[in-house]
């Protein structure tokens, strides 16, 4: 039995961390690399890293530190943000990431699932969607649409068919980021979560709108996740990752325990 | 010196940077003379079996393999480097080194398997369980998890080559091995301080 997977989703501007509320307002709050060797010695089982850097021009410095991240944090973890070519896949794989999380390019140009995952191996190219509930309509059956820049745009597509997509595609694991929960810290959204991970095959990573130890465990058995993104817990250093595996290893969740 | 073998096949720079964290030197070499050369050798690798044998062979590195292994080389295999030692990987239906007789089959026909629960491939971390003591298996502990990511699993002849397993949808062979050679399906350079510890078993070893 696979264990269900915590994993931090550091977002990254100008190569210093972020954390997004509502996508509006980032606030710098740390280096990305001492972050990540602190939450892979506490027992994280994954990371992502989310270059919002709004310049093209500061690029490289994504790259480097993905590369310092590489160095010290061994662990799988993926890098996602501005990645709109295979070749911009490429640089960030080679820097030392095991996966590249595409998003709103992805929505654009779909055909980039197809090629990284030609390229690259399905395990290697993660579907991210920032999701927005909406009235249903004949077009947005499930009442779930795709927005992309940061929540601005509403893309006309369903985010379940999206997602259904996005598998045939080549993705070989899916981020669903709730718009509305995210930053809200009030728990995961359940339905969308479960109703995604019905959809499709391949593993789920619920995300936006975790804030306690419970609103995972809701999300990994409710929602049906494969695993859960956690932002803010960590943080602030509300919570370990060591306490949050101790809460749901107690609720009878198989997580991943390291030696502390 | 360390050999980490090249063959176009991924997660090189992943073990070289473990190996580095543990102050261990090592090179990435495609050329055969290297690999017959080397102290020790990690054969790595992500991808597929098919055109994983068609690199080796026409880098010349499969003969250079099986000859190291005969004449005593201490050998890991990391994940494809796990399976394609075997003599035939139902991946690409693809003839293999046969350094280990047996072969490498797919998930999914055992009769355990559930394919409304079971995910392929098998993608994250999950226990491994010791079933024979090794030395590249000293000082885990009973539930250590490793990281995986494969939809093809090793399955030796011999039984007794199995040192551990892991459960998904049925135990699976994760460590084989035959005197100078060991092969994990896990990433042991993704597995967090456990998989450190296998590397650094093999460095001792």
């Amino acid at each position: 039995m696979l264990s269900k997977r915590i994993i931090s989703c550091l977002d990254v501007r100008n190569g210093k961390l972020a954390k997004s509320v509502k996508f509006v307002d980032t606030q710098d709050i740390g280096d990305p690399v001492a972050k990540a060797k602190e939450y892979y010695e506490q027992g994280l089982d994954e990371l992502v890293f989310y270059d919002i850097t709004a310049s093209s021009d500061n690029r490289g410095i994504m790259l480097e530190v993905v590369s310092r991240v590489a160095e010290q944090v061994f662990i799988p973890f993926s890098v996602g943000g501005g990645l709109r070519t295979v070749e911009d896949c490429h640089r960030v794989l080679l820097a030392g990431a095991e996966k590249v999380n595409v998003n709103s390019a992805a929505v654009k140009n779909p055909g980039l699932i197809a090629e990284a995952s030609k390229a690259f191996g399905a395990q290697a190219v993660v579907l991210s969607m920032d999701v927005l509930r909406v009235p249903p309509s004949p077009s947005i059956p499930s009442g779930y649409e795709i927005v992309i820049n940061g929540g601005r745009t509403r893309m006309g597509l369903d985010a379940i068919q999206w997602a259904r997509r996005g598998e045939d595609l080549g993705a070989g694991e899916m981020v669903v980021n709730s718009i509305d929960a995210d930053g809200t810290k009030e728990g995961y959204e359940l339905t969308l979560t479960r109703l995604i991970a019905e959809a499709v095959s391949v593993p789920v990573i619920a995300s936006g709108g975790g804030g306690k130890p419970e609103h995972l465990y809701d999300v990994l058995t409710e929602g049906k996740a494969d695993a859960a993104l956690i932002a803010s817990m960590l943080h602030y250093g509300e919570y370990t990752v060591g306490q949050i595996k101790d809460y749901l290893a107690g609720r009878g969740l198989k997580v991943r325990q390291v030696s502390r | 010196m360390i050999t980490l073998v090249d063959y176009n096949a991924g997660n090189l720079t992943s073990v070289r940077r473990a190996l580095t964290h543990l102050g261990i030197p090592c090179q990435i070499s495609a050329d055969p003379e290297s690999v017959r050369r080397a102290d020790k050798i990690i054969f790595p690798g992500v991808g597929a079996a098919g055109a994983a044998m068609q690199t080796l062979r026409q880098r010349g590195l499969d003969s250079a393999l099986k000859e190291s292994f005969a004449k005593g080389t201490p050998i890991l295999g990391i994940c494809i480097g796990c399976q394609i030692i075997l003599e035939h990987s139902e991946e690409d239906d693809a003839e293999c080194l046969g350094l280990l007789a047996g072969k490498t089959i797919r998930f999914g026909r055992g009769p355990g398997w559930n394919p409304a629960l079971l995910k392929i491939p098998h993608m994250g971390w999950n226990a491994v369980s010791v079933t024979q003591p090794h030395p590249l298996l000293a000082h885990l502990r009973p539930g250590d998890e490793f990281y995986f990511v494969h939809s093809y699993y090793p399955q030796p002849a011999d039984p007794g080559q199995i040192y551990a397993v892991s459960d998904y949808g049925g135990e699976f062979p994760v460590a084989i091995g035959k005197d100078n050679l060991f092969a994990v399906q896990f990433h042991t350079e993704k597995s967090g301080p456990a998989g450190l510890r296998v590397l650094e078993n093999f460095i001792h070893w």
